[in-house]
């Protein structure tokens, strides 16, 4: 957070300022521009990199080198873009949230991917436990367990995320969940209270773990000798084989592959060119059989988008697989609750019934009004339209 | 034929081998008769071809198809913050173009319009302003080709050898030629007086996307050849790479290479922002962790023959060639081993190393159809000779996931396929 900010904060700071910026903008803009060479090139060029804080130091006078270009940025725009918190606590904002409250926050918002305790669904980080492992094989670094300040917790929890839904949290509602996360690692207690008085106060486990990076003084002395050329060691076995893991991704080739006899490469450009026209009678008979179901490409098309907030958790199309929430392929038309090897919520469940646009439109507007105890831990579409289209993107996938 | 489109890649290494069979028997046949290629009338010597109107924005042919990004899905949660990978492997030269150039995002990669762009320069600076894209334009521009290598490239690596080829072991880099306005231009337009000393001052930059991935650099970096970039190979940034503008850190790690730049502020500290305190971190083996390991030390790879890339055409002249780079500064020799690193020779560079862009390298050489262990290893232009993995475990460990510049070793068998391994 800078200082400009608390420069600028209040309202007639601000405006003063705003009035200083205007002037100096009216002033900048009547400057000769772009006729001044001499001060273009105020700022020396890079010959050594320990020389240019040294070189801008001095050149740092008002107006030198300068173009007129920009506008002052308001105190409202720099308070909406600058968020960010710092290690001393600078940027963040007067709020509070305990952990109890955090713990349903985190239930809401957070524990579709990061566990209910924290401790990361499949892939997701883990946020808690992990202590005392830094040392170990595969350490388990945790904002418990590895990261130096909190700061940095409530800054990215403010700025980045839910993942897919960043920057809908409310101040005090990141206090809690920031608050919970500290539960979550035995660092607090569960009566605790987290605001930006007594903020400082916490202890990170690992605040000393850090150094900063010293390859210059522990690699860089023994890597920069001349190498050996001849007679470097006595024998060289293979200790370990990549294919013995088979962790490799498969390819595809390419649809040709080189070196063909001609005879077989005459016979493989025929064929493509009836593949193409089988392709062209297709998209003929397509064209045609949708015109009665009124699939709206465009509408398909705005629905892509708006299923970027769901992909987080759900695949469609093909090979869609189950992740951390079912895969929807042929999802509109479908019982509820009937994907295969899907391990549902109680609640759905139990529902029965079709998703129909009815019933999809009633649960996408509002998850857990519709299904008390859901999983899907979403808050929901607004926008009726989102909705139409999300469903009609869906049903392309049949 | 129909089994030849699109095999899996074990299918396409048989292929090849059975394509280098094939080679030998159209040789015989070529000693046997007259080559029909040159004998007959060929399809594409006697038609037309594609008019100018085919094709308004060219992709590759189609026989190149298989020249493309890949990912590795089990490495990340969910594509949308995940990381896919050059095909160094089939590429050749130095420059990377934009459509295979790897990703990396942390929230997806969006779509923003330039109407809709706006950079904010705020902090401790005279005059907090705000540019549009258009005002970007009307800045001096600069032109520099740089690498720009994720931090975890090789990351797979370090506790052994693991996944089998270098477009994934080492396609997390890519090779461009930028336009774009110098920072310190940006800088200097916003006023550093109010900032007092530099020395100890920093640059916060911060992204668009929903991951607002921010990262601090100090304030030496950014006055030095830190650039606000507009442009890659000619053409605007695709969409992948952060349109309209990123952020270009010569020589320092991929992440902080901004995408979407929206903010650059200037501060008297560092953040600690989660991507320079949680990640990209490096845990040594008695679990401290260095931070602030930016600078990327030199490093490089054979590209070919490689794992993707087999032998396909038997004992005889070989061309074994790769890429080397080093955010210190140029490249100055690169050695290769076939033995392992028993024994080396010195490599031909294409061009004389430039700084902090990828150089190619070629050995021209004769295979005796047996195996090889093929490694290369690149030095700087101040004298850094790139390690092997035992050199770099002695110091940190087998816990550290970034900055693993490695020697590479390829297993080359007498068939002509490559594996990648470890030897002593």
């Amino acid at each position: 957070m800078s200082k400009s900010l608390n420069l600028f904060g209040g309202t007639a700071l601000g405006t003063l300022a705003v009035l200083t910026m205007a002037v100096n903008f009216a002033d900048r803009n009547i400057a000769d521009f772009p006729e001044n060479p001499p001060v273009m090139t105020a700022i020396a060029p890079p010959v050594v990199s320990s020389g240019l804080v040294g070189a801008a130091n001095a050149s740092t006078g008002a107006g030198e080198g300068k173009f007129g270009l920009g506008r002052p940025a308001l105190a409202e725009e720099i308070a909406a873009w600058d968020v960010d918190v710092s290690p001393d606590g600078t940027g963040l904002p007067v709020g509070s949230g305990s952990v109890e409250d955090g713990e349903m926050v985190f239930s809401e918002n957070c524990a579709v991917c990061h566990g209910e305790f924290a401790e990361g669904v499949d892939n997701w980080p883990e946020l808690a436990g992990g202590e005392g492992t830094l040392a170990d094989d595969d350490p388990v670094k945790t904002v418990g367990s590895y990261w130096p300040y909190l700061s940095t917790a409530w800054d990215y929890v403010h700025r980045s995320m839910p993942y897919g839904s960043a920057q809908t949290l409310s101040d005090d509602d990141v206090y809690a969940i920031v608050a919970y996360i500290l539960y979550s690692n035995f660092l607090v207690d569960d009566d605790f209270v987290l605001s930006n008085e007594n903020f400082l106060e916490v202890e990170m486990p690992n605040a000393n773990g850090f150094i900063i990076d010293d390859r210059a003084e522990t690699e860089y002395p023994i890597w920069r000798t001349e190498p050996c050329m001849e007679n470097c060691k006595d024998s060289v076995e293979i200790t370990m084989r990549a294919t013995v893991l088979d962790v490799t991704p498969e390819e595809e080739a390419a649809a040709t592959p080189a070196a063909e006899p001609a005879v077989v490469q005459t016979a493989a450009v025929s064929e493509p060119v009836a593949e193409a026209a089988a392709a062209v009678t297709e998209t003929a008979a397509a064209v045609e059989a949708p015109a009665a179901d009124a699939a709206d490409p465009a509408l398909i098309a705005a629905g892509e988008k708006v299923f970027g907030k769901c992909k987080a958790c759900h695949q469609v199309g093909d090979g869609a697989k189950n992740r951390t929430g079912p895969q929807l392929n042929g999802i509109v038309g479908a019982e509820i609750a009937s994907v295969e090897g899907f391990k549902y919520s109680g609640v759905l469940s139990d529902m029965g019934g079709i998703w129909t646009a009815e019933t999809l439109a009633a649960f996408l507007a509002d998850p857990r009004g519709f299904a008390k105890g859901t999983k899907m831990s979403f808050a929901g579409l607004k926008s009726e339209d989102d909705i139409a289209a999300v469903t009609a993107y869906l049903a392309s996938f049949q | 034929m129909s089994d030849m489109h699109n095999p899996s890649r074990r299918a396409f290494l048989r292929g090849t081998a059975a394509a280098a069979a094939g080679l030998t028997a159209a040789g015989a046949a070529r000693a046997n008769g007259p080559d029909p290629l040159i004998t007959e009338v060929q399809e594409w010597a006697t038609a037309f071809g594609d008019g100018v109107d085919a094709t308004p924005y060219g992709l590759p042919i189609q026989y190149e198809s298989d020249v493309v990004r890949r990912n590795v899905e089990w490495l990340t949660a969910d594509t949308t913050s995940s990381i896919n990978f050059t095909p160094i492997h089939a590429l050749d030269g130095t420059i990377t173009p934009q459509g295979c150039a790897f990703e990396r995002h942390h929230s997806g990669a969006i779509e923003l319009r330039k109407e809709d762009y706006r950079l904010m320069i705020n902090g401790l600076v005279d005059t907090p302003l705000v540019f549009s894209y258009a005002d970007l334009e009307r800045f001096p521009r600069e032109n520099h080709v740089y690498f720009c290598e994720c931090a975890a490239n090789t990351g797979m690596e370090w506790a052994g050898a693991q996944l089998n080829g270098a477009q994934f072991t080492h396609g997390m880099i890519h090779n461009m030629e930028y336009t774009g306005v110098s920072l310190r231009t940006l800088l200097n337009e916003a006023g550093l007086g109010a900032a007092g000393d530099l020395a100890d001052k920093w640059v916060y930059v911060e992204g668009a996307d929903a991951s607002s991935n921010g990262r601090s650099i100090p304030m030496d970096k950014a006055l030095d050849d830190v650039l606000v970039a507009f442009k890659a190979n000619g053409e605007a940034l695709r969409k992948e790479h952060g349109y309209p503008v990123r952020l270009v850190v010569p020589g320092w790690e991929g992440n902080m290479w901004v995408k979407w730049l929206r903010r650059i502020e200037v501060m008297s500290n560092a953040v600690e922002s989660r991507e320079e305190t949680s990640k990209y971190t490096d845990t040594l083996a008695d679990g401290t962790s260095r931070k602030w390991t930016w600078v990327m030390d030199a490093k490089s790879v054979i590209t070919s023959p490689s794992p993707q890339a087999p032998i396909t055409h038997g004992a005889g002249p070989l061309v074994i060639t790769g890429l080397a780079w080093s955010g210190h500064g140029a490249i100055t020799r690169v050695d290769v081993s076939k033995d392992g690193g028993k024994t080396w020779e010195t490599a031909r560079l294409a061009k004389p190393g430039e700084k902090m862009a990828l150089t190619r390298f070629y050995l021209d050489t004769e295979w005796s159809g047996e195996d090889m262990l093929l490694q290369s290893r690149a030095i700087d232009e101040t004298g850094y000779v790139q390690p092997t993995k035992a050199q770099l475990r002695d110091v940190r460990g087998e816990n550290s996931i970034y900055h693993n510049n490695c020697i590479q070793t390829w297993h080359v068998m007498p068939n002509g396929e490559a594996e990648n391994v470890e030897v002593s």
